[in-house]
């Protein structure tokens, strides 16, 4: 852990924008997924890769250079000034479990799809154009 | 992890893409816990590499898995 923190404490820089970087080039690669695939096990994936970029960017946005996590534990009870946000990480972690129910309804409408129409492409659903 | 999302969106066979997400979902957790945030990066390992993988993996094993399998043998069936 401390080897983790060093690390991240002396190129804060550089992984601040990685992470920043990684959040919006999932949320980009999870749009182009939903948006162009055909298949549709394929656009739940790329709906649950854009949540993932939604979950890292709100996480990223609560948090302060050299902050602690917003535990608190004896011996420290006074160090509520250099902790990180406990509000995005509340909503992430409440935003897990619902993209988790969102995506095992879904996967269900495609099971559903698949059993009624016999294909999972949606260029071959007819009843999905109007 | 970016690897990974590109290699789950570009790959045909969807099993092989549903485990690059959960490939994400481990580099996700170990960004979370470097973020300081611990109790979500447990909740992204528990929920995002078991449970999101298994209901994937039923359901390509009750649909189809290539990518690229136009079932045109079924369509006069409609």
């Amino acid at each position: 852990m401390n080897e983790f923190q060093e690390i991240f404490i002396k190129y804060k820089d550089l992984i601040t924008l990685a992470v920043y970087g990684s959040a919006i080039m999932l949320i980009v690669i999870g749009l182009y997924a939903a948006l162009v695939k055909k298949h549709l096990v394929k656009i739940v994936i790329g709906l649950s890769i854009m949540e993932a970029g939604v979950n890292l960017l709100f996480v990223a946005v609560g948090y302060i250079q050299n902050g602690t996590a917003p535990i608190f534990s004896p011996g420290n009870e006074n160090s509520a000034a250099k902790m990180v946000d406990p509000v995005p990480q509340a909503l992430v972690l409440t935003a897990i479990v619902i993209g988790f129910a969102v995506t095992a309804l879904a996967l269900s409408l495609v099971i559903r799809l698949y059993k009624h129409h016999h294909t999972a492409n949606i260029d071959q659903i007819k009843s999905l154009k109007w | 992890m970016i690897a990974a999302a590109v290699y789950a969106v570009m790959q045909k066979d969807l099993l092989y893409a549903v485990l690059a997400t959960g490939v994400i979902s481990v580099v996700l957790s170990v960004f979370f816990y470097l973020l300081q945030a611990p109790d979500v990066a447990i909740t992204e390992a528990a929920i995002g590499i078991a449970l999101t993988t298994i209901i994937f993996i039923i359901t390509i094993r009750n649909t189809s898995r290539d990518e690229d399998e136009y079932r045109d043998n079924h369509v006069e069936k409609f």
